[in-house]
């Protein structure tokens, strides 16, 4: 077995848990799991950040808005979205290296039953634009709760419009919600998303959620 | 004009593409090959089965096998073919091209005059073995003049990025009247379709059948060296009768068998352009080194030496094995030394800090192996720390030694390699050195 990231030949360490118990076969080798930074320790309960003590100022802002506050119970991340972690998203997203999301399986499911399991929180899906799902040719979102193994709901459309990752804060705030909901739901629900990174995205949809009578909205996202 | 895209690096409605295939400019090809279950991708060669993967795929709703060896280049999927554009183009016949007015030296010339006549006498291949500093460029310049009054069309491809960059203003000034143009990784000139290209190796992917002239230089740096899918690349990109022209000062043992069987003609020149031997390392014992660098110091022995060489007029380059290192060692001297910084291959400022270092603005530059060639400073000590590390093998050595004393105004330089033990490595870089410069001594 060739690591998925580097592609160094993983050699499993040998133990007597190895011998005794089955193991799961590894898809990455241990130096890159080493340099991806596992969230284990919340530092901000609203977003999932782990370099915070309290409320950080992000969320602060958040709630004192008239329009978003108190539309999102709380985010859940999974890695911290270090150096490394931009190169295997790039590669991921960007390149449309689908099958590195292998990579964070083990993890994902991990720290969604920690957080998840008994909400009972339908997994929804951030769409696309029909262009963008087009060119990279598949949806991150749903690859995501594909990983968890859950039903994706597809409860919103997309108009076009230019990438997040190439707006600033300001920008993304301004720039009005490009979502539309098509019907709502009277369950809790989850949005998944592989970046939470000012969080206008999950807001945006939060919102509309909240407005259409959903009692409550979290998001889980791989990186934060 | 002999380029091999995807379906998505076409700025073309899906009419106007129609248009071109049925009318003959392009043709479509499969993109992923499968026999026997196994997979071969035709754009770059690959057929390790480990780097296909599959997805589901949006598009035909089905799942899909892409390459995951060129996809830094775009995604190559089973289901979307690639597209390559005839290759027949007629280019310009250019009466003058060359305004450089520089003179070679003997050796220089008796070079120039080889590449010359592989050009002219369509022979297949020619490898040129030149010292470090020998001016390997200008003895180009005959030679692709040569070609340019043909009407040929040329290809110089090089591993590094940093080489594209140094090379392209030397070409354009020497060539004005010529279209060239420079492809990398983040080139702001993406289209390719210039007679003169200067391109990273990875970038010929992209071509098919498209040069005549196909210059392949420092064939034995990374990642040329051992990934076999570039190889792959650069016999595609180049014409069946193409000319192949190799530039290396340290080939690599099966280059250097081929040479010795007669296999593949070569043209040595042992000078460098100055006239002045290469700079000899020196071996120095450092058994501490990487006990101290653990506890963020520097053995005191290495430190009298860089303060001595402070006190001189040259700059230092000092090399150092890994991104970590580099880094420490810049924040261990940082504090004696404020006119120091580091670069490293995921350095985003890396561009501007050579350029500042060129200019002198700093004294001190860290670096890993990544300027290990191809760049050139006019006034450096050289100095490597662990010169016993893997990374620095034979060649890297030979590379890095040549860094030093590249100007006619500085022929010279200390070339030092500070190590934990002798590794033959070292030692056959410092006898190499030393071989190449008996030989250039003889007239």
């Amino acid at each position: 077995m060739k690591c998925l990231i580097c592609f160094e030949e993983i050699v499993a360490q040998v133990s007597w848990n190895q011998f005794l118990l089955p193991q799961r076969t590894r898809s990455i080798c241990e130096g890159c799991t080493g340099k991806l930074k596992r969230i284990d320790q919340i530092g901000c309960p609203k977003c999932g950040r782990e370099d915070a003590k309290e409320i950080c100022y992000d969320c602060e802002r958040w709630e004192q808005s008239d329009v978003y506050a108190g539309c999102l119970e709380k985010n859940v991340a999974v890695y911290a979205y270090n150096e490394f972690a931009k190169e295997i998203v790039a590669k991921w997203k960007y390149r449309g290296d689908f099958i590195l999301i292998r990579a964070f399986a083990e993890a994902v499911q991990t720290t969604y039953h920690q957080h998840f399991c008994d909400v009972g929180a339908d997994a929804v899906v951030i769409p696309l634009s029909g262009q963008r799902l087009l060119e990279r040719g598949f949806n991150q979102s749903d690859a995501v709760i594909q990983l968890l193994g859950l039903d994706s709901h597809d409860f919103f459309t997309r108009r076009e419009s230019e990438k997040q990752s190439k707006r600033g804060r300001r920008e993304r705030m301004e720039a009005g919600n490009p979502f539309e909901l098509m019907r709502g739901s009277s369950r809790p629900v989850l949005l998944v998303d592989d970046i939470y990174t000012t969080g206008v995205t999950v807001r945006h949809l939060a919102k509309l959620l909240k407005e259409s009578g959903c009692p409550a909205v979290y998001s889980f996202t791989l990186f934060r | 004009m002999g380029k091999l895209l995807t379906r998505q690096e076409i700025p073309l409605s899906d009419e106007e593409l129609q248009w071109y295939i049925s009318e003959g400019y392009m043709e479509s090809k499969i993109a992923i090959e499968k026999k026997r279950s196994r997979f071969t991708c035709k754009r770059c060669g690959n057929h390790k089965q480990y780097l296909f993967a599959a997805m589901p795929h949006a598009a035909c709703q089905k799942s899909c096998v892409y390459c995951r060896n060129c996809i830094m280049m775009g995604r190559v999927m089973e289901c979307e073919p690639l597209y390559r554009g005839s290759p027949h183009y007629t280019w310009p016949i250019l009466e003058n091209p060359c305004a450089w007015e520089g003179e070679l030296t003997a050796e220089q010339q008796h070079a120039a005059d080889e590449i010359v006549s592989a050009i002219e006498h369509g022979q297949s291949e020619l490898l040129i073995w030149a010292v470090c500093g020998a001016g390997k460029t200008e003895m180009l310049f005959p030679g692709l003049t040569a070609a340019l009054k043909a009407g040929k069309r040329i290809c110089l491809a090089t591993p590094r990025t940093d080489v594209v960059r140094e090379l392209t203003p030397r070409l354009k000034q020497a060539f004005p009247h010529v279209s060239i143009q420079a492809l990398y990784g983040d080139s702001e000139e993406k289209s390719g379709d210039a007679q003169l290209l200067i391109s990273t190796t990875h970038q010929l992917y992209r071509f098919a059948y498209a040069f005549d002239v196909m210059i392949i230089d420092e064939i034995d740096a990374f990642p040329y060296h051992n990934d076999l899918s570039l190889k792959f690349a650069s016999k595609r990109a180049a014409k069946i009768d193409a000319c192949f022209l190799y530039l290396t000062a340290t080939p690599r043992r099966q280059e250097k068998k081929r040479i010795h069987q007669k296999k593949l003609p070569s043209v040595f020149i042992a000078r460098r352009f100055h006239g002045h031997p290469l700079p000899v390392p020196k071996l120095k014992l450092s058994p501490l080194l990487r006990k101290e660098l653990a506890n963020r110091r520097l053995p005191k022995t290495i430190l009298q030496v860089i303060e001595a060489q402070q006190l001189g007029s040259r700059q230092l380059l000092l090399f150092t094995s890994t991104i970590d290192y580099a880094q420490l060692v810049t924040d261990i001297l940082k504090p004696i030394y404020p006119a120091i910084t580091s670069v490293h291959a995921e350095d985003p400022d890396r561009e501007e800090k050579v350029r500042a270092f060129r200019n002198q603005e700093y004294s001190i530059l860290v670096t890993t192996t990544i300027l290990e060639r191809g760049v050139t400073f006019p006034s450096v000590d050289v100095y490597v720390l662990d010169a016993g590390h893997v990374v620095f093998d034979e060649a890297a050595l030979v590379q890095i030694a040549g860094r030093a004393g590249r100007s006619a105004h500085d022929p010279t330089g200390e070339v030092i390699y500070f190590h934990r033990g002798k590794t033959n490595a070292m030692l056959d870089a410092q006898e190499a050195i030393m071989r190449m410069n008996k030989r250039g001594q003889r007239p």
